[in-house]
Formats: structure tokens, C-alpha cells, sequence
């Protein structure tokens, strides 16, 4: 037995190929909604990995510090280091800015650590780590920085001495890190005018400004001048001590909260992503429709076409399986071509996104199988037609 | 094959119930022998198609008997369960338009028949070839339908019709869109296979130009069928 599907695909070739280019498309920003989704992910896990720690402590009640904004004090991880099982502790700070490259503004998150400890990033891809405690900078590829660049933060210039790749924020924003202390002075950074004009404040007020009370005015405009704040403590485990036996006495002791891995992992994946990945959701949702019935609309057009020959085929003995089966056939060739363009201008285009789309082979497998059952759905419309064909027709009137 | 081609006895056939009813066959009486080729005439609205459909078992007629070859497949209801099977293995069916398969060329346009009757491939193209070759196609067999002028696709029809040899051939209109030369050809070409494959053929006509070669003629009007002698004329 021939394939009937298989000739007529050959026989009208150029309208299968446009469909499948078409549907084709499709797929691909199918397969590409759900690569950002698993990009998204994906940024998120590289940022714990990157982090380099295994509890982040954050200022109580919050879920600092990258789906919320936390602060504490720049000493508390003094204490924590003192405590059991904990091998290493450090100061972060994160913030989110505009940095200069020349001339031009680069978006980019800024991450304040202290060389040497947790925060610091695992894996250079080129240079050094930041040696010295002013100035030096290390700065995601993404960023398009170089060895030797020089990046503008607020007012100050920073060598760039290291590279890293795949370090962005929850955001996607690529990474600098820069030494804590510049990065403290970055972010709280007052202009000089609001220095001025608190000052003044502060001098106006009676309660601050006592007279027969010498060096109380400037003690207090010192204190607030200078800022002692963090983003969050990173801490490094000592071996054999479980995350959780760490975290309950500095939750409990220090009236600070903290978060394990699989913690935070479920707070970045599962909270702060959870309404783009809904959104994308929503997407597939609609493009499965549209596939199906653009596949739909295409088998019934041709099967529509092709009813004087299904009366002749069925008056000629062919059965009513083979008929559907050709109909369906031609539906799943039509998927496979539009899935084979899709899985191919996926992978051609993701490179050019700005966010990185990771386009994992399981989904390609998953999409596949969604296509084919889309496909199958889609053609028994036709199928119901072609089955309504009453051969007596192919006799005529 | 026993000496009877197609009988058909007292059928009729009702269209619809009740005030609507149509009696489209009311008292049907034909037989055609193995080798011949009868010609079937009537007016429109006559019953002919009706007729066609009955024995081709796409409708169901309301009361009669018909035998095909040496079998009675109908006697107030199907005798046989496998209609498709029926149609077939047992009859040929050729149309006015030739409706060859667009997308299959004119080999596997024959041998699909062969090939759906469980046919190997190679057989049943072995089989298409020898029928395009005894109908002057043989030189056309790899072509697409829609390459072929009319005359090529009518004969590509017929090679159809006679793929699994059938003891039966139904033929309706079959010359209607040819020319007077090619219309004596097709039936001077029916009147061959019938008689090589000893192949009972009626023929549903119109056709003035091909009235005449028949021997013998069913004339049906109102539902009810007059035998004739036809002329029987020598087709040159
Ligand atoms: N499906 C049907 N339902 C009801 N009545 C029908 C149906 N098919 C045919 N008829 C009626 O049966 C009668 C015979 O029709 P049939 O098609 O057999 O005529 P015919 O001899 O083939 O005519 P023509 O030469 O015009 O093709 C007509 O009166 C027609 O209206
Ligand atoms: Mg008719």
C-alpha cells in the first residue's frame, strides 16, 4: 500500500511548506516563551550558586534581599560569625543602577563584597579578583566591559580587573562587584546639597543643638553622615552542620531572618517569578489555540478540497481509516514541519534576546508531544467531514 | 464465473417517507450477460443514477433482487456484509468526469485498487502497467492526471475499472465530455475488455453518437425498464 497523506504532501508541497513555516513561527515563540521562563530560572539558581553561600540573613520580616529590600546594621555579622557551625560570614550589598561605560549608561546590578569572603564570585573567565579595597572592579561579561575598562559609579571611576559570566540579578541584569565599602558609599551616597541642608536641620533643632553641650552638634552630624548599613550577611557552613540547625539560633538570638538555600530558591522561582511565569503561561496557552487552529483551518480547507476524491476513494473500497488515517497523517506532517522551523528559528534567535533563553531538550520533547496531540485535535474536524462523505456522490446525479 | 453477469429482478427504490416519498425504481427487470455491454437510456429524472447506485451498492434499494456474478448479493436486504469489500473486488466504476486521484500518478492511479484489495506494490503496479498498455496509455503511466488530455484520463479510468478485474463494469456518462471519435473509441475499447475479461458492463447514456453500437438496450422510463434490440453497428 502507498501512502495516500505522503503523495498528496508531495503532490501540493509549496502550500504544506508555507503552512509549516507559519505554524513554524509559531512553535518557535512557543518554544522561546517557555526558553525565557526557564532562562528566568535559570538566572535566578546561577545567582544562589554565584552567591557562594549557604544562609543569607536578612533584616527580620523580610525577604531580603533580592525580591525585598533589606537593611541591617554592618555589624551584625560579627556576631554571626561567632556562632556554631558557621565557618564564614560577610557583608552585601546589592543595588541596582545605571553605570557609565564612556559616554553611555549600562543598567547593571552592583554588588558590594568583601574580597576573599562569601559573595565573592566562584569562577573568574578572565583577570583577577579584587585585591585591593578601593576601586577595583569585577564586572559580568554582559556588561560588555573589558579588562582594564574603567566603569563610572556615582563619582567614582573603578579599574576593572576580572570577568565573570552568567552573573545577573533576579532581573536580569549583569553583575559588577565592587569592594563593600566603596559600594556602601555608592548607595547611600548624599549629594552635597542634602548634606548641607541636614546639616542645617539638624543644627536648627534645639534638642540637638544645646548650648553649655560642646562636640553633642557635631557627634551627631558625624553619625549621620556616615551610613553602616548592608543589604544582607552571607554565611558559609562549616562541614556536617545542616543549614537549618545554623539558621534557627541567628533567627532565634539575633531578631534576624534568614534563609537557606532551597529557602531562597523557593522565594526567587517560585515568588519573584511567579507572575512572569504566569504571564508566559497565559502565552502558551494561546499559541497552543492558535496552532490548532490555524492546523485546523488549514486540513479542513484541503479536505474540503478533496471531497470528490474521498467519495471516489470510499466508492472504490478504500476504508474509512485509511481516509482518516491519511487526513490525520497529513496533520502530524504538517505539525513536524512547523515544529522542525520552530525548534530551528528558536535556536538561531535566542542568542539575540537580551535575557537569556535557555532552551532545554525536555521541553523541545514536551512541545513535541503537545504538537502532535494539537495536531491530532485539529484534524478531526476534517476527519468527521471526510467520514460524512457518502460515496453515492462520486456516482453523481 | 457462472453465465450470469448482473440480474436484476422486480427492484424498487423509494426516496424518502410518507407525502414526500419519491418511487425513483418501481418494477426494475435487467440482465446482462459475462462479455457484453448493455446500454442503459431514459430521460432525466428517470432513475438511471438511482439504478447505478443500487447495484453499486452505495444505496439501498427498497425491494427486489440482484445478483452479480454467480452470487445474490441482494433479496430484500444485502446478502453480503463487506459492501466495501464488494465494490471493491466485484465492480468497476467509471464516471462521466474521470476523477483519477490528483496526487498519484496514472500507475498507482490503477494499481491502488489492487493495492487496497491487499495487493503487493510490485503486483499490483505490475497489474496497472498491462491494463495501461492494453488501453494506449502505457507511454503515459508516469505522468500526473491532470498532464493527460480528456481521452487519456477516461482510458486511465477505465484501467481503473478494470484493475481488480471485476465481473462487473458501471459506466455512467462515460463519453459525455469526448468528442464523437474518441466516445466510439472508448466503447470500441469497453467492448475489448469486456469480452477479454468476459466483464458485464451496462453503460448509462445519453449519447446519441454511441446509442447505436449497442446490441442490446434498457430503455427506463418512470421508474420502470422496457428492453430494446439495439442496432448493434460495427464500430469502425
Ligand atoms: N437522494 C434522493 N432523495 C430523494 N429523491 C431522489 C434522490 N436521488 C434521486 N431522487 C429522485 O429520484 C428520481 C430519479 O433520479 P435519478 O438521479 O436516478 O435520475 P437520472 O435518470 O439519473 O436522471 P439524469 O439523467 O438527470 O441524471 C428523480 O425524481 C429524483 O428527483
Ligand atoms: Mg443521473
Amino acid at each position: 500500500m502507498i501512502s495516500l497523506a505522503g503523495r498528496d504532501i508531495l503532490h501540493s508541497w509549496p502550500r504544506f511548506v508555507l503552512t509549516g513555516m507559519g505554524l513554524g513561527l509559531l512553535i518557535g515563540v512557543t518554544l522561546s516563551m517557555a526558553g525565557i521562563y526557564r532562562g528566568m530560572v535559570d538566572d535566578a539558581r546561577a545567582l544562589i550558586d554565584n552567591s557562594n553561600a549557604a544562609l543569607w540573613v536578612v533584616q527580620q520580616g523580610t525577604q531580603g534581599p533580592y525580591a525585598e529590600s533589606s537593611s541591617l546594621r554592618d555589624d551584625a555579622y560579627r556576631s554571626i560569625r561567632g556562632m556554631p557551625g558557621v565557618a564564614a560570614a560577610a557583608n552585601v550589598t546589592y543595588f541596582t543602577m545605571q553605570v557609565g561605560r564612556g559616554s553611555e549608561d549600562i543598567r547593571a546590578m552592583v554588588v558590594g563584597i568583601e574580597p576573599g569572603g562569601p559573595g565573592e564570585p566562584g569562577y573568574l573567565v578572565d583577570g583577577r579578583h579584587i585585591t585591593r579595597s578601593h576601586y577595583e572592579a569585577v564586572a559580568d561579561l554582559k556588561t560588555g566591559f573589558r579588562l582594564g575598562d574603567r566603569i563610572r559609579i556615582r563619582r567614582h571611576e573603578f579599574v576593572v580587573v576580572g570577568l565573570t559570566r552568567r552573573m545577573v540579578s533576579s532581573g536580569g541584569d549583569p553583575m559588577v562587584f565592587i569592594p563593600l565599602k566603596d559600594a556602601q558609599e555608592a548607595q547611600f551616597l548624599k549629594d552635597n546639597d542634602a548634606i548641607i541642608s541636614e546639616r542645617a536641620r539638624t543644627a536648627a533643632n534645639p534638642a540637638f543643638n544645646r548650648p553649655g553641650v560642646p562636640g553633642l552638634l557635631d557627634a551627631i552630624q558625624a553619625s549621620q553622615a556616615s551610613n553602616r548599613s548592608v543589604n544582607a550577611v552571607l554565611v558559609q557552613l562549616r562541614e556536617g552542620h545542616a543549614p537549618e540547625s545554623v539558621a534557627a539560633p541567628i533567627r532565634r538570638w539575633k531578631h534576624l531572618e534568614v534563609f537557606t538555600r532551597v529557602q531562597m530558591e523557593e522565594i526567587l522561582v517560585a515568588k519573584l517569578i511567579a507572575t512572569s511565569a504566569r504571564q508566559i503561561a497565559m502565552f502558551l496557552v494561546i499559541l497552543a489555540v492558535v496552532s490548532a487552529a490555524i492546523v485546523a483551518f488549514i486540513i479542513y480547507t484541503m479536505t474540503l478540497g478533496k471531497i470528490r476524491e474521498i467519495a471516489v476513494l470510499k466508492l472504490i473500497g478504500t476504508r474509512n481509516r485509511t481516509i482518516a488515517g491519511m487526513i490525520l497523517q497529513q496533520a502530524l506532517g504538517l505539525g513536524l514541519i512547523g515544529f522542525v522551523v520552530g525548534k530551528t528559528v528558536a535556536t538561531l534567535w535566542a542568542p539575540i534576546f537580551p535575557k537569556y533563553v535557555l532552551l532545554e531538550t525536555g521541553d523541545a520533547l514536551r512541545g513535541l508531544v503537545a504538537v502532535v496531540l494539537i495536531c491530532a485535535i485539529a484534524s478531526t474536524l476534517a476527519i468527521r467531514v471526510a467520514l460524512k462523505v457518502d460515496p453515492a456522490a462520486a456516482i453523481g446525479g | 464465473m457462472g453465465d450470469v453477469g448482473i440480474r436484476i429482478e422486480n427492484l424498487r427504490k423509494r426516496y424518502g417517507e410518507g407525502d414526500t416519498a419519491v418511487d425513483a425504481l418501481k418494477d426494475v427487470n435487467m440482465t446482462v450477460a459475462p462479455g457484453e455491454v448493455v446500454g442503459l437510456i431514459g430521460p432525466s429524472g428517470s432513475g438511471k443514477s438511482t439504478l447505478l447506485k443500487c447495484l453499486g451498492a452505495v444505496i439501498e434499494p427498497s425491494a427486489g433482487r440482484m445478483t452479480l456474478g454467480d452470487e445474490l448479493i441482494f433479496d430484500d436486504g444485502w446478502k453480503i456484509p463487506d459492501l466495501r469489500a464488494l465494490r471493491r473486488d466485484r465492480i468497476g466504476f467509471i464516471f462521466q468526469a474521470p476523477y483519477l486521484i490528483p496526487f498519484l500518478d496514472v500507475t498507482d492511479n490503477v494499481a491502488l485498487l489492487p493495492m487496497l484489495a491487499g495487493q503487493r506494490n510490485g503486483a499490483a503496479r505490475r497489474r496497472a502497467t498491462d491494463l495501461l498498455e492494453a488501453l494506449d496509455v502505457g507511454h503515459r503511466s508516469h505522468a500526473q492526471p491532470a498532464e493527460l488530455s480528456g481521452g487519456e484520463q477516461q482510458r486511465v479510468a477505465i484501467a481503473r475499472a478494470l484493475a481488480n478485474q471485476p465481473p462487473v463494469i458501471l459506466a455512467d456518462e462515460p463519453t459525455a465530455p469526448l468528442d464523437s471519435e474518441r466516445a466510439l473509441a472508448v466503447i470500441r475499447t469497453l467492448n475489448r475488455m469486456a469480452e477479454q475479461y468476459r466483464t458485464a458492463i451496462i453503460v448509462v447514456t445519453h449519447d446519441e453518437k454511441i446509442i447505436p453500437t449497442f446490441r442490446r438496450i434498457y430503455q427506463i422510463r418512470d421508474g420502470k425498464t422496457y428492453e430494446e434490440a439495439g442496432e448493434g453497428r460495427a464500430i469502425a
